[in-house]
């Protein structure tokens, strides 16, 4: 079959149904990118509500339930919405070019894991218009809130977490399988890009902890609706046992959102350094030993929930250990500038402001590993600024940065270079207005999840919400860009858009056709 | 080219350099609060201290990681001339970029085991007072004193609203704070009754989680008296950020006289549950009780949320047999957001708000329920 694919001029349906039926990782991958993109602006109205009630002391806009509500859905939709599936789908576009692939190893399991992610946004967001609301307990559902106290909906949300865990599973396993089997003669594992490294271990992580996470909901399924008592002191269970199963995926998680990063910010450096990355090796160690490292830290999330002081001790020593590994990258990446020849265009800003950022994150980190000083900052803004300057700093940044690094290879037309560089700016701007307060906030002693507060956060508070609406602001104007490049871009057909890039995905044409590496490259 | 890059280098310098700076003289003039609190204890001093040692050991790393990144964003950029190198590889630097990090968290180990064991040193305290979390308040018994009482806030929803001006203590005041002696090791047991809340005391450096099932201890001397406003730390519901914690450190003579007082207000109460009360003092006392500890879910008019909280008005148990609506209240409905009140109402306000219930917007069963009735069911069980 020698035909394309389906356009609008084949008539709608044939269309629609392209992009139903596909089996193209490239389609797919464009999927996963819209959808993820759909739901960062989700979430972040639902950020931008929290910021407008906490823009002043006393209530505003909303009520305390509602607010609970918000600041759950946004974690929920950022975490498992945007965030992850946006790297599934860059994994998608790029790791088949990036080892001289046709397609991914099982492109009809592809489909179906793209697929069924939809309808489990649909349902966890219909909780909100549901007699009772939404689920209110946090991102983090700590029982027994989320089980005896919970509303109604949150057997519909138990029902959407395990259908995004079946899709995060079979996502990682298409990707290990692809990378095992359908790398092209020459393509060793050792001479992988560092993105396909970053995201084989990734894929691990997820196999190992989205069934944990799975359990954890079906504990709770039980305790609400067969009477068990995983979780009901009164029934002789343990509120804590949830804490440990829950970290036990969630920690590892927040490597899973952050590794995929650091492989984007791995392929972009180089490029606009010209110059190889430095220490390859040591990164792929790096990442494993911080793959390993996530398994065994969890309990650092519950420093102040009483364990006896040997766990305290050892879990604080464990979660110091990660700052090594750590650090190793962020040396290699800077290494990896020094004595090239350096240029700035947007996507190198993006990863520059990254390794800034996300270092300043991985010093708060090691900071909260102190378990004595977690004791002031537990539960507080501090925490939140912490996971905000990894998470948003860190993988944000490194995605935006993947989509004008990538663009012109998808779409075959060039971004607006001043366009990109004043999005960038507003949005490193509006990002440490947003967050760096949140630190002195926490600091001063103002607990997160607060629906309200005391006049002397005030301050504080009205700083991070205008810069929270700069950020805001700064999304939008991403999404102009892309498609504004996308209908009106300057066309390109050059194969390296870059003067500095290297690796396969350099090698196809722009845009890259829909079928590529038919044959199998031959990669020295 | 050139210029662009440079004002690239400056502004991101100027971000990172800068901003804390602006934000100290910012705070200073609106005086808020940058840093943690030394606090007025041993532990908190101890987390203070440890925490300025990791600003500190951040900050030197810091400087010395991102200043070579700007020094090379500056030197080697291609609009200077840069032409690229081509290594890639140096054991000897990655090696010691290993081990020189782990060196320095083996050292900062030390002073962080000290401060923590300095938190779990609660052994031989001279008071000891048991905290129990609730939806959305604290309780707080002094152990082998026979005094307990709740501490709630105080700051009225018409504040909270906007519907007229927020006090200078703005959700930072309870109806009854606790009261602790300067000089006195203080034990502190805290549990939750419902769900988890976390006891936080920021100036005591204590947070301690607040879990149903489980004690969890903390503790705190100081020599210095003072009001101390704290928090609850786990979200806990709707009234999370509405249950602040507020301690008052007296000298030992005024604790003692306070405590005397807490006495023999408890031994005047025990007198009140065998009266007789009238209707009217029942239905009062019972208004005041339910748009306390009741309204929060049940709503002021009886009337619930539907499908969250079911309606007091018209309900069968409101409207049934009085034994039941007295075990409800006592007992809790297990596997619901509805908690025992045993152990947080008294029994008088028990009795009050039952007969309350049972006879305000149109219920009108008519009956009249006394402390007596509640308490002989309590100790029928
Ligand atoms: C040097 C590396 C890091 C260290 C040592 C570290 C340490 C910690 C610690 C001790 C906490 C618990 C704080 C508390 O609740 O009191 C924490 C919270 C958190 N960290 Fe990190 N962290 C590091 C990097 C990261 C990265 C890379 C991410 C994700 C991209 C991340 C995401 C989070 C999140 C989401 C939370 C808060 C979870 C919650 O309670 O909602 N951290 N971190
Ligand atoms: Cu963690």
């Amino acid at each position: 079959m020698a035909h394309g694919p389906a356009t609008l001029a084949d008539g709608w349906r044939a269309y629609i149904a392209r992009w139903v039926f596909t089996t193209n990782h490239k389609d797919i991958g464009t999927l996963y990118l819209w959808f993820s993109f759909a739901m960062f602006l989700l979430g972040g109205a639902f950020a931008m509500i929290i910021r407008a009630e906490l823009f002043q002391p006393g209530m505003q806009l909303i009520r305390p339930e509602f607010f609970n509500q918000m600041t759950t859905m946004h974690g929920l939709v950022m975490v498992f919405g945007a965030i992850m599936p946006a790297f599934v789908g860059l994994a998608n576009w790029m790791i088949p070019l990036m080892i001289g692939a046709p397609d991914m190893a099982l492109p009809r399991m592809n489909n179906l894991s793209f697929w069924i992610l939809p309808f489990a946004f649909a349902i966890l967001t219909s909780t909100l218009f549901m007699e009772g609301g939404g689920p209110n307990f946090g991102w983090t559902f700590y029982a027994p809130l989320s089980t005896t106290y919970a509303p109604d909906s949150v057997n519909f949300f138990i029902f959407a977490i395990h259908i995004m865990g079946a899709s995060s599973i079979m996502g990682s396993i298409n990707i290990i399988a692809t990378v095992m089997n359908m790398r092209a003669p020459g393509m060793t594992y050792m001479k992988m890009p560092l993105f396909v490294w970053t995201w084989v271990i990734t894929a691990f992580l997820l196999v190992a902890v989205m069934p944990v996470l799975a359990g954890a909901v079906t504990m709770m399924l039980m305790d609400i609706n067969f009477g068990t008592s995983f979780f009901d002191a009164a029934g002789g269970g343990d509120p804590v046992l949830f804490q440990h199963v829950f970290w036990f995926f969630g920690h590892p998680e927040v490597y899973i959102i952050i590794l995929p990063a650091f492989g984007v910010v791995s392929q972009i450096i180089p490029t606009f350094s010209r110059k190889p990355l430095f220490g390859y090796s040591s990164m792929v160690y790096a990442t494993a030993a911080i793959a390993f490292l996530s398994f065994v830290v969890w309990a650092h999330h519950m420093f102040t929930v009483g364990m006896p002081i040997a766990g305290e001790l050892y879990f604080m020593y464990a979660t110091m250990l990660i700052a090594v590994p750590t650090g190793v990258k962020v040396f290699n990446w800077i290494t990896t500038m020094y004595k090239g020849s350096l240029t700035f265009e947007t996507p190198m800003l993006f990863s520059i402001a990254f390794v800034i950022l996300f270092t300043f994150g991985g010093f708060t980190g090691l900071m909260l590993s102190i378990a004595a000083a977690d004791m002031q900052y537990h539960d507080t803004y501090f925490v939140v600024a912490h996971f905000h300057y990894v998470m948003v700093a860190g993988a944000v940044f490194s995605g935006t940065a993947a989509i004008y690094y990538w663009l012109p290879k998808w779409c075959g037309k060039m971004y607006n270079e001043t366009m990109g560089q004043v999005q960038f700016w507003v949005a490193f701007i509006g990002f440490n207005i947003a967050f760096m307060p949140q630190h002195f906030l926490g600091l001063a002693g103002m607990p997160r999840r607060y629906a309200d507060y005391g006049l002397q956060f005030a301050d504080w508070n009205m700083v991070s919400s205008i810069g929270a609406f700069i950020y805001g602001g700064a999304q939008l104007m991403l999404l102009y860009n892309v498609i504004a490049t996308i209908r009106n871009g300057k066309p390109t057909t050059e194969e390296k858009t870059w003067e500095g890039a290297e690796g396969l995905e350099w090698t196809v044409p722009s845009p890259a056709p829909y079928h590529t590496f038919a044959k199998p490259p031959e990669f020295k | 080219m050139l210029k662009r890059a440079q004002a690239l280098f400056l502004s991101l310098l100027s971000l990172v350099v800068l901003l804390p700076i602006a934000g100290s003289a910012f705070a200073e003039s609106s005086a808020s609060q940058l840093n943690m609190p030394q606090g007025v204890t041993e532990v908190s001093q101890a987390a203070y201290d440890i925490h300025m040692i990791m600003i500190w050991v951040c900050t030197v790393i810091g400087v010395g990681v991102f200043g070579f990144m700007f020094y090379v964003m500056y030197a080697h950029r291609k609009s200077r001339g840069a032409v690229a190198e081509n290594f890639h590889e140096h054991l000897g630097v990655e090696l010691l970029w290993t081990i020189v990090p782990t060196i320095i968290l083996i050292v900062m180990a030390f002073p962080a085991t000290t401060a923590l064991l300095k938190v779990y040193d609660t052994d031989n305290p001279d008071i000891e007072i048991k905290i129990t979390g609730y939806q959305w308040k604290w309780q707080y018994e002094y152990l082998g004193e026979g005094v307990k009482f709740m501490s709630e806030l105080r700051t009225s929803d018409d504040e909270v609203y906007g519907r007229e001006p927020k006090g200078e203590h703005y959700l930072r005041e309870v109806t009854e704070a606790l009261v602790l002696p300067v000089g006195k090791k203080i034990r502190f047991l805290v549990t939750g009754n419902d769900v988890i809340h976390s006891w936080w005391v920021p100036d005591f450096g204590v947070k301690r989680d607040a879990v149903p099932g489980l004690f969890t201890a903390g503790w705190a001397k100081t020599d210095k008296p003072g009001t101390y406003v704290g928090e609850c730390t786990e979200l806990c519901g709707q009234g999370h950020a509405f249950m602040p914690v507020v301690v008052e450190v007296k000298e030992e003579a005024e604790y003692n006289e306070w405590l005397a007082n807490k006495k023999a207000e408890a031994v005047e109460y025990a007198s009140t549950i065998g009266k007789e009360w009238a209707p009217e003092e029942l239905m009062a006392k019972g208004e005041e009780v339910y748009l306390q500890s009741c309204a929060g879910c049940h709503q002021a008019d009886g009337g619930g949320i539907p499908g969250v909280f079911p309606a007091i008005k018209g309900s069968p148990i409101a409207l049934g047999p009085q034994i039941g609506h007295i075990a409800v209240l006592i007992d809790g409905v297990p596997g619901s957001a509805m908690q025992s009140f045993a152990d947080q109402l008294s029994e008088v306000n028990i009795a009050a708000v039952i007969h309350y219930q049972r006879n305000a917007w149109g219920n009108d069963v008519g009956d009249v329920t006394q402390p007596i009735d509640v308490l002989n069911y309590k100790q029928s069980k």
